[in-house]
């Protein structure tokens, strides 16, 4: 019942929002309205603010007057699988490197000393200073037949906004047992290692996937704005831009693929929530004495 | 040969700048298959005893042998199980997963861990919920299982910190005949600490009475009121008369000050 309800509103806090868009489009000023020479709100001309059913519209038709051009939502669905994909990649990098941390953290106290605060400072460095760097840093390797690519740089990119979540939820998981958990462990004579496959690593499933579900949000808009600020082709996060800038003479066709990263960060966080799922058992509240 | 030889044992923790004094040479002897409580007020040291003969922590002065081994190398040969007051059961394995912990993690066979667990779960009545998890159970059924695994691997010792503190009166009558049966059954010797009266004087064949600050033994009275105790005994003469003996020993110390640090924490149930 309660399953019900929460889908009822999620729909009815869609459709509010349309309306809203509308209903503003339709009464609002049409200069829009601006105090001391700054633009409080927008215009409702349709290149400001297109109408819902002409953006839906413009998603079926083709991207260009090209022969062969495909449907715009076409080439969004690609251009977010894409980026999905680069996003991924940076999510499973973040992941490991920050479970890394987090074990290094967990196994010697000064490690924590010295790595969690770097940990919190890097999180602080903005994106898009960091792009030029990771791609001319990743413009110089090249072993064999392997030539680092732009993505590559993006996923890099991505996973350094994932690891974070990763790193400090992990650490908070793994320190998660009760002292009589652990101490139970002492008392079978169990080492480190073997403490951690039985008790740590299990008991820091649910912080994990807390912690992944924030890591992958994390990831996706790590990509979007690497792929902006590294230039990265096939992504969704160029067509954003690409598609932007045809907004003049094209105003609809730009909420497809911002419509589209939307989408595929609620993707994201399905696929999470799919994985934790399948670890349920680990994710039983612990039991009260 | 003894279970357990504490030999003038102390033990002090330094807190804030300040040593905190918690056991001050301590004597126990344990004989093998016997049941001996360790009662006395909070801050009397009972606990810390226990888990000195754990080896959960080490004394600062004096010996420990647990079945002649120092108390590392009994830990490291699992000379003894253990059951704290929280049952600790991991919630993400069954109740027999839980059982068989200890055995898994000593390389146990299959099929041997598979025969043990189906006796332990039979022994503490639980092979029903063998496939239940902690949190289906009830606070007397999780300690029930705490006290399966600390017996798994047939340990010669169980040391038991206020086990059943946290039950109700009726779940721990009962929890308490179950155990003497169980303890019959296994011949194992026992150390339990409690801050109750007739629980300790119910299950023990001895009862070391311990006052705080600095920890000490005050008196050891011997009680053994036979191997069958029912629910029948709680209201005999000689029940009653060692829940007397345990509470003078407790309250009625020679110095009038220690009497009153005494008589608080402890609650006469």
């Amino acid at each position: 019942m309660s399953r019900l309800r929460a889908v009822v509103f999620g729909v009815v806090g869609i459709v509010l929002l349309g309306v809203l868009w509308e209903a503003y489009k339709a009464f609002g000023p049409a200069a829009g309205f601006s105090a001391f020479n700054t633009q409080l709100l927008p215009r409702t001309s349709d290149l400001a603010m297109p109408h819902l059913v002409d953006m839906l519209t413009r998603t079926v038709q083709p991207t260009n007057s090209s022969a062969d051009s495909q449907p715009v939502w076409l080439a969004v669905a690609l251009a977010c699988l894409s980026s999905l994909g680069t996003a991924a990649v940076g999510l499973a990098i973040g992941a490991i490197v920050g479970f890394g941390f987090a074990l290094l953290m967990l196994r010697f106290r000064i490690a924590q000393a010295a790595v969690l605060p770097w940990l919190v400072l890097s999180q602080t460095v903005p994106l898009i200073a960091l792009a030029p760097l990771i791609v001319a840093w990743g413009g110089r390797i090249q072993i064999g037949a392997f030539a680092w690519d732009r993505w590559m740089s993006v996923a890099v990119i991505a996973s350094y906004l994932a690891l974070f979540p990763v790193a400090v939820g992990a650490l908070r998981g793994l320190q998660s047992p009760q002292v009589a958990h652990v101490e139970l462990m002492r008392s079978y004579a169990a080492g480190w290692w073997t403490t951690l496959v039985y008790l740590r690593l299990p008991a820091s499933v649910p912080y994990l996937i807390s912690a992944l579900r924030l890591a992958a949000a994390s990831a996706i808009v790590g990509t979007v704005v690497a792929e902006v600020s590294t230039g990265a082709k096939g992504g969704i996060g160029r067509l954003i831009i690409e598609y932007a800038q045809s907004g003049s003479s094209d105003p609809t066709k730009a909420f497809s693929p911002i419509a589209g990263a939307v989408l595929m960060g609620l993707a994201a966080a399905a696929i999470v929530a799919l994985v934790g799922l399948s670890l349920g058992r680990f994710r039983r509240n612990e039991v009260a004495t | 040969m003894s279970a357990v030889d504490v030999i003038g044992v102390s033990k002090s923790f330094a807190v804030k700048k300040a040593t905190v004094v918690a056991l001050d040479d301590v004597s126990l002897t344990v004989k093998a298959g016997e049941f001996v409580s360790l009662i006395g007020p909070s801050g009397c040291g009972k606990s810390t005893l226990l888990r000195l003969i754990a080896e959960l922590d080490s004394p600062t002065s004096g010996s420990i042998a647990v079945f002649g081994k120092t108390a590392r190398q009994a830990r490291l040969d699992q000379s003894y199980g253990i059951v704290f007051q929280s049952a600790g059961l991991l919630p993400w394995r069954s109740i027999a997963a839980n059982i068989e912990l200890p055995l898994t993690l000593h390389g146990v066979s299959r099929t041997a861990r598979r025969e043990r667990v189906a006796e332990l779960v039979e022994l503490v009545g639980l092979t029903e919920f063998a496939s239940s998890y902690p949190e289906q159970l009830s606070g007397g059924m999780q300690q029930r299982v705490a006290i399966a695994r600390a017996l798994a691997e047939r340990p010669g010792l169980l040391l038991m910190d206020e086990p059943f503190g946290a039950l109700d009166e009726m779940t721990r009558e009962r929890m308490q005949a179950e155990l003497v049966r169980m303890c019959a059954e296994t011949a194992a010797a026992v150390i339990f600490v409690t801050h109750s009266i007739p629980e300790a004087v119910f299950l023990s064949d001895r009862v070391v009475v311990m006052s705080p600050r600095p920890g000490r033994i005050r008196a050891v009275i011997d009680i053994a009121l036979g191997d069958v105790r029912g629910e029948k005994l709680r209201e005999e003469e000689s029940f009653f008369a060692g829940v007397t003996a345990v509470r003078e020993a407790l309250h009625g110390a020679p110095e009038s000050t220690a009497a009153t640090n005494a008589a608080r924490g402890v609650d006469s149930r």
